[in-house]
């Protein structure tokens, strides 16, 4: 009411023109702040097109000199004469090791997460979560070290079980002997690693269901698990697959624990427990100071792969989580 | 199916605070009961304590007897997740499953009280819905998620999701408090239906609301800030309304107070 007389009557003089005065006025902290986070914004666009203008700038200059095929070359010799390097064996083993990862690290750390937030008693819950934390503080080369040196022995016995009991499979069959220092010791590592950042955000993520969804459900007579299933799964699954991508992208890009731990070789072996194998990171960290000019050309062209290969995953990760949008909890 | 509920001596604990104390009543099957009075008094956790929803809150303890017919819902060996599928509860703020559809909702349920054949599934989902009176709303809809529904009618598909396991009692806490009018007279007219069926116990602020829909109103009150919430009277609701025997009804009624 008050509104539509103010708009036809106008309104005296002196009001009038302090109010179109105060609504143009721009106060100095308002601009002071708008350019600073204008510019920080700016700043950051900035920084990534130089990154991408200098990646792919001096990745096509060696890749324009590649005499093998870039991306189905079994081989690593930018020094050779003529150069020949492709990155099939590199694309395999970081996508093979960072699948190996995530089967085993995301149901654990849902598991881990769940136990956190709804199952253990308060007085247990508060120093689990700690520890979980206290993980994700350990230096990489530190869980390398502690591969090399106490897993890779370690998984020799489960290695020659998995072969004797499960080399049927195909994929445990280890056809060459040597230690276990493989894609598959790899995987086991790399999920180690990234266990603690899926558990953590999943677990914030469950805290977060509210409680009316798990009343709803414990009114019906749900046991704990079903409410578990019914209220808090799927209230967290655009959750559980954004920490599942923040951990893949750390298992893609690891670069030390790999590199101590895996001995690396130009081969492609469906056989996980095969020595050998290479990632992008690993390779780049193994190569990259003894490369000449060219060669660490050729290595900067790997990482621009490695960079596609992490777009795509979380563009992939994008879509899923948009696709059940309508089922989502947030209008709830 | 409707059950008669038995309260003595029954006494609910938030840790070391006394919620409500030493309450006693009867709720007669098929007939709805109100339960009324001023904010913080114990009717909401009173209601909770009649399914076991009120042990889920952390340091949520109970004392004293809940009689259904004759078996004590607090006898020891009695399983809470088993008198909650008896016991059937309906919230303030409407809470269908955000992730489930409209039929899987109602479904909810019966899913996990046992095996059921699609056929049988559909045709209780389209009882329980027309129950709710939501079923000509929805039926072109059934497999759209529940969070796209208005309030009145998201609260009447928890109705629906309530009574599709034909629990012995519905209990209804503030059921209208999130609704405009319109929703709410929805409500109230399916609660009077509802009353055929079921035993009916509903927490209201609304004493218009509670006059129009129960047969019978308990009053409830504290003594102050952190005291426990006592049962002052329970009546037939003409009774409570026009001539209620205790003097601090009367004030609360007639609004001198609270």
């Amino acid at each position: 009411m008050a509104t539509t007389a103010h708009s036809e009557v106008p309104p005296p003089k002196g009001p009038a023109i302090e109010t179109t005065k105060t609504k143009n006025k721009v106060r100095p902290g308002d601009r002071v702040f708008l350019g600073l986070s204008r510019g920080s914004g700016i700043t950051l666009l900035v920084i990534m097109a130089a990154i991408a203008a200098f990646l792919t700038y001096r990745a096509a200059l060696a890749i324009s000199k590649d005499e093998g095929n870039f991306f189905t070359t079994f081989e690593w010799n930018p020094a050779g004469d003529p150069p020949v390097f492709g990155i099939a064996v590199l694309a395999f083993g970081t996508v093979v090791s960072s699948i190996i990862a995530m089967v085993i690290a995301v149901p654990v750390a849902v598991g881990i997460a769940l136990f956190i937030s709804h199952y253990a008693p308060r007085k247990l819950a508060a120093p689990l979560a700690y520890v979980v934390d206290l993980l994700a503080a350990v230096p990489s080369i530190i869980y390398g070290l502690w591969g090399a040196i106490f897993l890779v022995p370690y998984l020799g016995g489960l290695n020659k079980w998995l072969d004797q009991y499960m080399g049927w499979t195909y994929i445990f069959d280890k056809s060459s002997p040597g230690v276990a220092r493989n894609l598959f010791t790899v995987g086991i590592l790399l999920a180690i690693m990234i266990l603690p950042i899926i558990t953590n955000v999943t677990r914030e993520v469950f805290l977060q269901v509210p409680r009316m969804h798990e009343e709803a459900a414990l009114a019906l007579g749900a046991t704990r698990w079903e409410v578990i299933r019914m209220s808090v799964l799927p209230f967290g699954r655009s959750g559980i697959i954004s920490a599942s991508m923040l951990g893949l992208g750390r298992a893609l890009g690891e670069t030390m624990a790999v590199a101590v731990v895996l001995s690396p070789s130009f081969l492609i072996s469906g056989h996980l427990l095969d020595p050998g194998g290479g990632t992008f990171a690993q390779n780049i960290a193994a190569k990259f100071n003894e490369a000449d000019e060219f060669g660490r050309d050729a290595l900067i062209a790997s990482g621009l792969v490695l960079f596609v290969i992490t777009l795509l995953v979380n563009g992939a990760a994008r879509m899923i989580i948009a696709r059940r949008k309508e089922y989502s909890g947030a209008n709830a | 199916m409707a059950k008669r509920i038995d309260v003595s001596g029954l006494t609910a604990y938030y840790g070391s605070h006394k919620a409500i104390e030493d309450i006693s009543m009867t709720v007669e099957p098929r007939s709805v009961t109100a339960f009324i009075g001023p904010s913080g008094c114990g009717k909401s956790t009173f209601l909770r304590t009649l399914n076991r929803m009120h042990e889920v809150t952390p340091g949520g303890r109970v004392e004293g007897k809940v009689l259904l017919d004759d078996e004590n819902l607090y006898a020891s060996g009695v399983d809470p997740v088993a008198v909650r599928r008896t016991v059937g509860m309906v919230f303030q703020r409407p809470n269908p499953f955000p992730t489930m559809s409209i039929y899987d909702n109602v479904a909810a349920g019966l899913r996990l009280n046992g095996n059921y054949k699609k056929s049988q599934l559909n045709d209780i989902v389209e009882k329980s819905l027309r129950g709710a009176n939501l079923w000509n709303e929805v039926k072109d809809r059934l497999n759209k998620p529940g969070s796209g529904l208005s309030g009145g009618q998201q609260q009447r598909l928890c109705i629906a999701r309530a009574i599709a396991v034909e629990p012995d009692v519905l209990l209804m806490d503030e059921p209208c408090s999130a609704l405009d009018p319109i929703s709410t007279l929805a409500i109230e007219d399916l609660i009077g239906e509802l009353k055929e069926r079921f035993t009916i116990v509903i927490v209201t602020h609304n004493m218009q609301q509670a006059a129009r829909v129960s047969d019978r109103t308990a009053f409830f009150n504290l003594a102050a800030v952190g005291q426990p919430g006592k049962l002052i009277e329970i009546d037939e609701t003409e009774r409570i309304f026009s001539n209620p025997s205790v003097q601090a009804t009367e004030d609360y009624i007639s609004g001198r107070f609270g």
